[in-house]
């Protein structure tokens, strides 16, 4: 049955996890938004030498499971290359590059919903390709996306629990361990999903208040 | 192990997992569906219990991540209620209750784009609520849920491969063994992922069929 004095012992560890957690998901937030833009430019290039390998990358990193491709980086580093990023640092990456290929489409929906003519217009300005994303596409391409963005922020949340298994101290690892050594799992295991509920219904209600903002700023 | 040239003589060992991980997708996805069909109509209900019933499942098992509800019940519930079930059962319910989830909010969607005057005329037509739904609204919704419930059986497939945490000798837990004993971690992760790639390309075919089927004879003429 439940044991509140567990409750309070299990906290910190709980919570020390959560930070990681959180560092996580904004470590790989920020290299799924930068690499995702990528790939969606990468997508629009005329050159099929550019344009395919980004295809191929999205629609396959897409297709199979974040588990596999954690431990296919994670041991490759240990087995391969020797010593190579911390457990942290391999989760990062693999978040971040996982879901880059579900903001690329998010971001190439926003590129395919800017009018031909803003194009043509930049090109009669003679902009170079940079100045075109960076002056005239993206200020219009990215606000109406900004909450698809963010549902896949929230997504990426859901499954950074994902890195206990390659050994990284985070919130459910904390959890797990705490179980195998009290033989307690109860407690540990419920207060995670309960706070993994909660955070996620307060990132679901930030969205909902981005697309709001957006929505207003937009019409 | 076999005489089959490297990687490929890693195959036999591993595929030995395909038939789990086939398993815990199929029944995983037919616990989705009914989840999403149960659910996702009781959203619509007139009734208030059953629409708080829907809400308070849709946000749990959406909310609380796939690998934290296959721990909680695996781990947690048997201390709580002396009910344990064995690791592929687990895999498979909570799975499919997790995708679910996802998969009720596309039929609460697909029912809220039926226009208004369809349940109107079945009413005229005194029809019952269940015939209203069997005979009128579900196959003109189903056109609208197969495309994303493609792409919720696609990510089922690919939370599959957490059974392996909870002992389940699936796929990628297989992969996992062998890697344990031969450190050939580049060959063989590198098989998983294009088995599962291929396994998503599967489903992906399948669901373009389905959609092919379901829209012969249909007119898209838009407006109502």
């Amino acid at each position: 049955m439940w044991k509140w004095d567990v409750v309070w012992q299990v906290m910190p560890d709980i919570l020390n996890g959560l930070v990681v957690t959180l560092e996580a998901v904004a470590g790989g937030m920020v290299l799924a938004l930068l690499l995702g833009l990528l790939w969606a430019v990468m997508r629009r290039s005329k050159s099929h030498y550019i344009s395919w390998p980004a295809w191929g990358v999205v629609e396959f990193v897409r297709s199979t499971p974040l588990l596999v491709q954690l431990f296919f980086v994670y041991y490759v580093m240990i087995d391969i290359v020797g010593r190579g990023f911390s457990p942290l640092m391999t989760g990062i990456l693999v978040l971040g590059v996982h879901y880059s290929c579900y903001t690329a489409e998010v971001y190439r929906a926003g590129l395919d919903g800017i009018a031909r003519g803003q194009w043509n217009a930049a090109k009669a300005l003679n902009l170079t390709p940079y100045q075109t994303y960076r002056y005239v596409i993206l200020p219009q391409a990215i606000p109406p996306i900004l909450p698809n963005l963010g549902n896949y922020l929230i997504a990426m949340l859901k499954e950074a629990p994902l890195l206990s298994t390659i050994t990284v101290l985070e919130i459910l690892n904390e959890a797990k361990i705490f179980g195998n050594e009290h033989y307690r799992y109860l407690e540990p295991l419920t207060i995670v999903g309960v706070l993994f509920i909660l955070l996620s219904l307060l990132a679901g209600l930030s969205v909902e208040w981005l697309r709001k903002r957006t929505a207003a700023m937009t019409s | 192990m076999s005489n089959l040239p490297p990687p490929l003589d890693l195959l036999p060992f591993l595929l030995e997992g395909l038939w789990i991980t086939v398993i815990i997708t199929l029944g995983g996805c037919a616990v989705a569906i009914g989840m999403s069909v149960l659910f996702g109509v009781w959203s619509k209900s007139t009734d208030p219990i059953l629409r708080w019933l829907s809400a308070i499942y849709i946000t749990v098992f959406r909310g609380a991540s796939a690998l934290i509800l296959l721990y909680w019940f695996y781990f947690a519930m048997p201390e709580l209620t002396n009910i344990r079930l064995d690791a592929i059962t687990t895999g498979i319910l909570v799975l499919g209750a997790n995708v679910g989830a996802y998969g009720a909010e596309v039929v609460r969607a697909s029912l809220e784009a039926i226009p208004k005057g369809q349940y109107q005329a079945a009413a005229a037509l005194n029809l019952s609520r269940w015939q209203t739904m069997r005979y009128v609204i579900f196959p003109q919704a189903i056109l609208s849920m197969i495309p994303p419930f493609g792409n919720l059986m696609i990510e089922l497939l690919k939370g599959t491969a957490l059974v392996s945490t909870i002992t389940v000798a699936d796929l990628t837990l297989q992969g996992k063994f062998l890697r344990d004993d031969t450190h050939r971690s580049f060959e063989i992760f590198g098989l998983l992922l294009v088995i599962y790639f291929l396994l998503s390309m599967t489903i992906t075919g399948v669901f373009r069929l389905l959609e092919h089927r379901h829209s012969q004879g249909r007119d898209y003429g838009g407006g109502n």
